[in-house]
């Protein structure tokens, strides 16, 4: 019973459409305001991630040939980059400080409970697409160490204590 | 005597005559804008302090508003109430009132809401009696909590721009490199290269277009320094980039600012517009004829991207992988054209440097490392923040001093500066000047300016396999030696804090260390052993704990922890109990505690609410 419950549970977020109609005219609208110069594929790699969540193999696709490149190029800086995703995330986004400052003061026990309590591993989504659970590099906020970033809100001081309570607002 | 005048020293002449020029019945209260200070609230203690003026008709005799960063991060939110410049640490709305009654309209200062010195704890009102602040010195940071960030006028009215104008009417190209050149001005993004003589380099070639780059992409953990810089004063590194085109002949200029600092890149978007609107960045800049136009280009985060040629490469939209080096930059950077890069720090040294003086600059400082060095002090000090202070300053100045020693009462054990490429510095060497050349002697780097503090719950073998495995993921790939290697030293020091270490692994370490030092071809690669065998060099006994007594002295390594609790030195007191998050611990009135170890999850908690080290 348990096992066939977590089944759909796990499709529900993967069967999401992966394109709308919509999303793709404001890609062409992005590759269409750099007027294909490759030099600047990274600010339109943020913006169509800004669009879809992530970055899909068709998205890369779409801005390969809108720039004139090899798609290989697109994929490349793609996965270079610690900023872009390439696997759709769940509806919140938490990002745990893992700088020298937040790490003296404990930020590694925070994720161990974190990782716990989701049951999502760093980088990955949890199984009910709520958090996808990131550990970031410093976020210059060292005196509010350890730090946390729920969708870009700032959370200072967490303990493996509260940490989990402090997501149990995030639905 | 002018408060002002005292705390910034003669060096910055204006300063004065702007602050009298403010109406004198006027008191502003300045909130801190920065990261932390809004995140712990500054902007409802600003709404609250608006709404309890209003309320008391008080309104049109104060200014409330969101100033400069001062620094002080750890006490924050913090206010400055002008123009008497005392600091208030630790404001919640709650203390609103009682600030507006005593402070405003009394005009008599909450002692127990300013900042305080020493042990005990005296309460100083004035910021340039603190600790913190007394012994620092500004030239980086020159117009910390005096300006508005997002305010032209006021960087203009503060001796901004009048450095450009110096250099455009008064000065040719070459007499701007040589004043820079003979400033003594190191780089300061970590490898100290002088930086009039690069521009030098740049200017002696002839081929076009040339190009400036500032590097804003400030990777390192525990640095905040030029998001500082880039968030408080955008237009004081605008200026320094201006001028860098002048002297070495380029129009055109990129800002490379790491995607984690959006609200640098908000600031700096404004500031540049501004400056376009105002004629100082565009075309014929105040007449001369000299074109310079500046962009910004946000990161998508890779460590590796602050280095230089790394960073050009992803200007140009393609992964940041370094190249080798010759040829350098200023040879062939940007498309291959001759390029200036330098870090936010030294852009914002140019403008006081034309303004005073080449002489007035070299006077400050060690022999080989002149003026100034803005750090970022984190960690275990009581004082987290943002100082500037003069080149030979000693570490333990910095961390005693205006750190204010350790926090909790703990022990200070060591210092790891200069990011994950510098090293750990043991207590003991406290006197260590700050210079390049005497930190490079003891395994540390200057580094972008990061100074985190450790106390005895560090542990330095972590703290080693902490950096490694930051630098092994931050690796771009290109060399066998760092990408593999670091792997090889990241499993290897996982083996020993975990309990697996052998004989003779101490040895390997050092061995592969000063290979992937040797063999690597970027700075990254370069300076990857650094952590490693800096720990080792001073720390060689905690190596030795691990791997023969599969102890951590520490008790930081989870898997070397019995999660035993001494009853001799139990007191009985129960915090670990209501501390524990999986109630693993069973306490009952006088009784000593026990640990269950099926419960436990290993979070350490118990070990770091114990006051009587009653737990291993």
């Amino acid at each position: 019973m348990k096992a066939s419950g977590a089944v759909p549970d796990k499709m529900l977020w993967q069967d999401v459409p992966i394109i709308q109609r919509g999303q793709l005219d404001k890609l062409d609208c992005v590759i269409d305001k750099y007027a294909g110069e490759s030099r600047y594929l990274i600010p339109a790699l943020k913006e169509a991630q800004e669009i879809f969540g992530y970055l899909p193999e068709e998205v890369q696709r779409r801005l390969a040939r809108g720039f004139g490149i090899p798609a290989s190029r697109v994929y490349g800086v793609v996965t270079f980059y610690s900023f872009f995703s390439m696997t759709p995330r769940g509806r919140h986004t938490v990002r745990l400080c893992l700088g020298t400052a937040c790490y003296v003061k404990g930020s590694k026990d925070v994720l161990a409970s974190i990782v716990n309590g989701t049951g999502a591993d760093v980088g990955q989504t949890s199984r009910d697409g709520r958090f996808t659970v990131e550990a970031v590099r410093c976020l210059g906020a060292c005196g509010l160490a350890p730090v946390m970033l729920v969708d870009g809100c700032v959370q200072a001081g967490v303990t493996p204590r509260d940490a989990m309570r402090k997501l149990d607002v995030y639905q | 005597m002018d408060p002002i005048g005292t705390l910034q020293g003669p060096d910055q002449p204006g300063r004065q005559s702007y602050m009298s020029a403010m109406p004198v019945n006027k008191m502003q209260l300045r909130l801190c804008p920065g990261t932390l200070c809004v995140a712990r609230g500054s902007r409802d203690i600003k709404a609250a302090l608006e709404q309890e003026l209003t309320r008391r008709n008080l309104r049109d005799r104060v200014q409330v508003l969101m100033a400069d960063c001062s620094g002080l991060c750890s006490s924050g939110p913090i206010m400055e109430a002008l123009p008497e410049r005392v600091l208030y640490s630790r404001l919640t709305p709650q203390h609103v009132p009682l600030i507006v009654e005593e402070h405003v309209a009394k005009g008599r200062i909450v002692d127990e809401l300013v900042v305080k010195n020493g042990q005990p704890a005296i309460p100083v009102p004035l910021m340039k009696d603190t600790d913190f602040y007394s012994r620092q010195r500004l030239i980086v940071l020159r117009n910390r909590g005096l300006i508005d960030a997002e305010s032209i006028d006021e960087y203009i009215a503060f001796d901004g721009y009048a450095a450009l104008a110096k250099a455009l009417q008064e000065m040719t190209p070459q007499s701007v490199v040589e004043t820079v050149k003979s400033s003594g001005l190191r780089g300061r993004g970590g490898a100290g290269f002088r930086t009039g003589v690069k521009w030098e380099a740049c200017r002696q070639s002839d081929r076009f277009p040339k190009y400036i780059i500032c590097n804003g992409d400030e990777g390192d953990p525990g640095a905040f320094m030029d998001r500082a810089v880039m968030e408080g004063d955008p237009h004081s590194v605008l200026e320094g980039m201006a001028i860098a085109g002048y002297a070495v002949g380029a129009e055109r200029g990129s800002i490379y600012v790491r995607a984690e600092y959006p609200l640098a890149i908000e600031r700096l978007e404004k500031a540049i517009s501004d400056a376009r609107n105002y004629g100082l960045l565009g075309k014929d800049i105040l007449d001369s004829g000299f074109d310079f136009d500046i962009e910004i280009y946000p990161g998508a985060g890779a460590f590796v991207c602050g280095e230089e040629t790394a960073l050009i490469q992803s200007l140009q939209g393609l992964r940041g992988a370094p190249r080798h080096r010759p040829p350098f930059p200023v040879q062939s950077g940007l498309f291959g054209c001759p390029t200036v890069i330098n870090n936010v720090e030294t852009f914002a040294n140019i403008n006081p440097i034309i303004l005073n003086g080449a002489d007035w600059f070299a006077a400050i400082g060690t022999k080989d490392s002149k003026g100034t060095k803005v750090f970022a002090l984190t960690g275990a000090v009581n004082n987290v923040g943002l100082v500037e202070v003069p080149m030979g300053t000693s570490l333990g100045s910095l961390i005693f001093d205006i750190g204010g020693g350790i926090r909790n009462k703990r022990r200070f054990k060591a210092v790891q500066i200069g990011g994950p490429s510098g090293g750990c510095i043991p207590s003991g060497l406290e006197h260590l000047v700050i210079d390049y050349e005497s930190l490079r002697g003891a395994g540390a780097m200057m580094g972008s300016g990061g100074v985190v503090v450790m106390d005895q719950t560090t542990c330095m073998v972590d703290t080693a396999r902490f950096f490694t495995t930051f630098l092994m993921e931050e690796s771009c790939g290109k060399c066998t030696s760092c990408r593999e290697g670091l792997k090889v030293m990241h499993d290897k020091l996982t083996d020993i804090v975990e309990g697996r270490g052998t004989e003779g692994d101490v040895q390997f370490l050092e061995g592969l260390a000063r290979h992937v030092g040797t063999i690597s071809s970027c700075g990254l690669g370069k300076t990857a052993p650094n952590p490693v065998l800096s720990t080792i060099r001073y720390f060689r006994d905690e190596y030795d704990a691990h791997i023969h007594e599969k102890h951590c002295p520490a008790l930081s390594c989870v898997d070397l922890i019995d999660f035993r609790v001494i009853e001799d030195k139990c007191a009985k007191c129960g915090l670990c109990h209501k501390r524990c998050p999986s109630d693993a611990i069973v306490w009952k009135k006088k009784e000593v505690a026990w640990i269950d170890r099926d419960k436990c999850i290993k979070c350490r908690m118990c070990i770091k609410s114990c006051r009587f080290d009653a737990i291993r």
